[in-house]
């Protein structure tokens, strides 16, 4: 279908979004991340049966957590696509990528830049 | 039943009349002459007053100071005590003071939860509950001890009472539940606010097949409703109440400014069916701020003129 | 076990505002049950207390580490080598856990991740409810199992009161009426006529309110 999707994202790849923990997540936005969004399988089609269910509710969790930290929880965000979709894919990548920009950096990486200006081990 | 205190309210029962209580809520302040005045209304219709202990939780005048202003007025009072703010050595206390100035009857209580009033946050005491009020009290009058067991000087005369919920749930060990403040030691009862008669004489019926009857003196609680609001309020929203829906409907059913006539009206209706209630042995009318219309009930319903007592 | 959850964010950073270096210790018993201070939510505190301390310009240095137990001075001993290392220690254990460590490293401050509720059991995943006050004196065996000290708010060693309606309590609808659950109970034991029977007054001596509590065991002692 050769859909294109923004640059600015970086897919890593996981066997069921159920795989998703609310570490990873954090460890994202400590590490620089802008935003962060889950991508699982359409709700009731779960291989694993109920993987994205959980993985919603922990992003839930991440949610009020980065909420309370500051840095924001709608930088973070679930979708459910049908693996076959990919244009939806590319529409959600669109979007968020537009939603991040519209938010700004996040605090986090404006300040690791700032305190490790000629660190290049973090990638921003 | 012979009498065992000098209490006016037992004497009257005693002598097998129907007997009428009404009662007083103490104000949010410090002036005494509010709890003066309401009693001022009704102290001609009724043989005894209850003062409430800090009802609903919501602070308020202390239910001991306000029984002994009516005592001095020359009325017969019925101290409130709850267990939700005191453990036992206040309890035991408070019953001494009262006695001191010769109260002669107290309603044991748990109290309703603290989350029910202004102050949420506090701590709530139930060091002990309401049947194992009533043993303290009959504890101390018919023994002449502290529930440490040391022996007291001039022991409490007090005709011990508490109340009764027949509509609360599980309904079928509400008669039970009866017996055991028998058991603990309670002399007469003040019932819920009746308003589904029916499921009242099917109580009734389970109290007088346990005998119960016979052994503590039941005044059935009524409280008329001042509008239709308040009875569909009091339906839906007050724990442990029972009104049935053609009630509600019978005061919606009237112009609103005549609905408070309307709530009068029912109330003697329920008093007159009550009487005929085989172990009703009296009235508790519960006016909630609208203690003014106390002497009405109680005419219109044929309980005047009140007895008296030697 | 005992019951905790995680103090509000704000509350902890308030702690250690200033310091450069903490040690957060979790805890392998209870709380790592309850999903509040064991190693999984250690991560995600420090992950979150360096996010906040970036945030605000700040960089936060933070060890890691879960220990078997924080109510054991075996395992707390674990610890004694690298603790002088850091400014403070924030404890994901329960209140025993916390008081532990105080006790154990009088020189190093030891703050509380954590609020300690309650003494309870897992209803379902992600639910936990109280079950035991720990009054010292139990009760249970009089009132079908089920404790109406700890389940029903007024505590009524003679229930029901009269706000019980239809079998909740009248605190709150989703909370089962105490003294329904032991009539219930009674019942299907075919021991309803228990009820009739009156609880006593309580000595409370041995709760809360005769002081803190404590057991020697001699036979134990070494």
């Amino acid at each position: 279908m050769r859909l294109s999707y923004p640059d600015s994202i970086r897919i890593i790849q996981v066997p069921c979004t159920g795989r998703v923990d609310v570490i990873h997540l954090m460890e994202a936005f400590q590490r620089g991340a802008d935003g962060v969004y889950v991508v699982g399988c359409l709700e009731g089609e779960c291989h694993y049966l109920t993987g994205n269910l959980r993985a919603k509710k922990r992003v839930q969790y991440t949610k009020q957590l980065l909420d309370e930290i500051g840095v924001g929880g709608d930088r973070l965000e679930m979708y459910n696509i049908a693996a076959s979709d990919g244009p939806r894919f590319s529409e959600v990548a669109r979007e968020m990528d537009e939603k991040i920009r519209a938010l700004g950096p996040s605090p986090i990486k404006t300040m690791l830049q700032k305190l490790h200006a000629d660190d290049l081990s973090i990638h921003v | 039943m012979n009498p065992k205190t000098p209490s006016k309210l037992e004497k009257i029962l005693a002598s097998g009349q129907l007997a009428v209580t009404s009662e007083c809520g103490p104000p949010r302040g410090s002036n005494g002459d509010a709890i003066a005045k309401k009693a001022e209304m009704i102290k001609d219709y009724v043989d005894a007053i209850n003062i409430t202990d800090n009802q609903t939780s919501v602070t308020r005048l202390c239910s001991l100071a306000a029984v002994i202003r009516l005592k001095l007025m020359g009325l017969e009072p019925i101290l409130q005590m709850v267990t939700r703010d005191r453990n036992r050595i206040a309890l035991q206390s408070d019953i001494l003071g009262a006695a001191s100035f010769e109260i002669n009857n107290i309603l044991c209580l748990s109290g309703d939860h603290q989350q029910f009033g202004d102050n949420p946050q506090a701590q709530n005491v139930f060091d002990i509950d309401s049947m194992q009020l009533i043993q303290t009290v009959r504890y101390m009058r018919d023994e002449g001890k502290f529930l440490g067991g040391d022996d007291l000087e001039k022991s409490p005369q007090m005709f011990v009472g508490a109340a009764c919920n027949p509509f609360a749930d599980p309904f079928e060990i509400r008669a039970r539940r009866l017996a055991k403040k028998v058991a603990a030691g309670v002399e007469f009862i003040q019932t819920q606010c009746i308003y589904n008669l029916d499921k009242f004489e099917l109580w009734m019926k389970q109290i007088r097949d346990m005998g119960l009857h016979e052994k503590v003196y039941i005044l059935a609680g009524v409280t008329p409703f001042k509008s239709a609001g308040m009875a569909k309020y009091m339906k839906n929203r007050v724990p442990g109440m029972d009104v049935p829906d053609e009630v509600v409907k019978r005061m919606s059913g009237v112009d609103k400014d005549k609905q408070s006539e309307e709530g009068i009206k029912i109330c003697i209706e329920s008093i007159q069916r009550l009487k005929d209630i085989e172990g009703v042995r009296g009235f508790h009318i519960m006016a909630i701020e609208w203690e003014e219309k106390v002497p009405e009930i109680v005419e219109k319903s044929g309980l005047l003129p009140r007895p008296s007592v030697s | 076990m005992i019951v905790a959850e995680r103090k509000p964010l704000d509350e902890i950073i308030g702690f250690i505002k200033d310091c450069k270096k903490i040690l957060i210790v979790g805890c392998n018993e209870c709380v790592t049950v309850c999903y509040a201070g064991g190693k999984k939510e250690v991560a995600i505190l420090a992950s979150a207390l360096k996010m906040a301390f970036l945030k605000e310009g700040k960089e936060l240095e933070v060890k890691e580490v879960t220990l078997e137990r924080q109510c054991d001075q075996e395992y707390l001993e674990e610890i004694r080598d690298i603790i002088d290392q850091y400014d403070a220690v924030v404890s994901m254990a329960c209140g025993v856990g916390v008081q532990f460590m105080a006790e154990k490293y009088q020189s190093m401050p030891v703050y509380p991740a954590l609020n300690t509720l309650f003494m309870g059991g897992a209803e379902e995943m992600g639910v936990w409810s109280e079950r035991c006050q720990g009054c010292g004196q139990c009760i249970l065996g009089q009132t079908a199992g089920i404790c109406p000290i700890t389940r029903c708010a007024k505590r009524l060693l003679n229930g029901p009161c009269g706000g019980s309606t239809q079998g909740h309590c009248e605190i709150n609808k989703d909370l089962p009426c105490a003294w329904q659950l032991i009539l219930d109970r009674l019942k299907a034991l075919g021991r309803l006529d228990d009820y009739d029977r009156l609880i006593s007054i309580k000595d409370w001596s041995t709760e809360r309110s005769g002081g803190p509590r404590k057991i020697v065991r001699e036979d134990l002692q070494q």
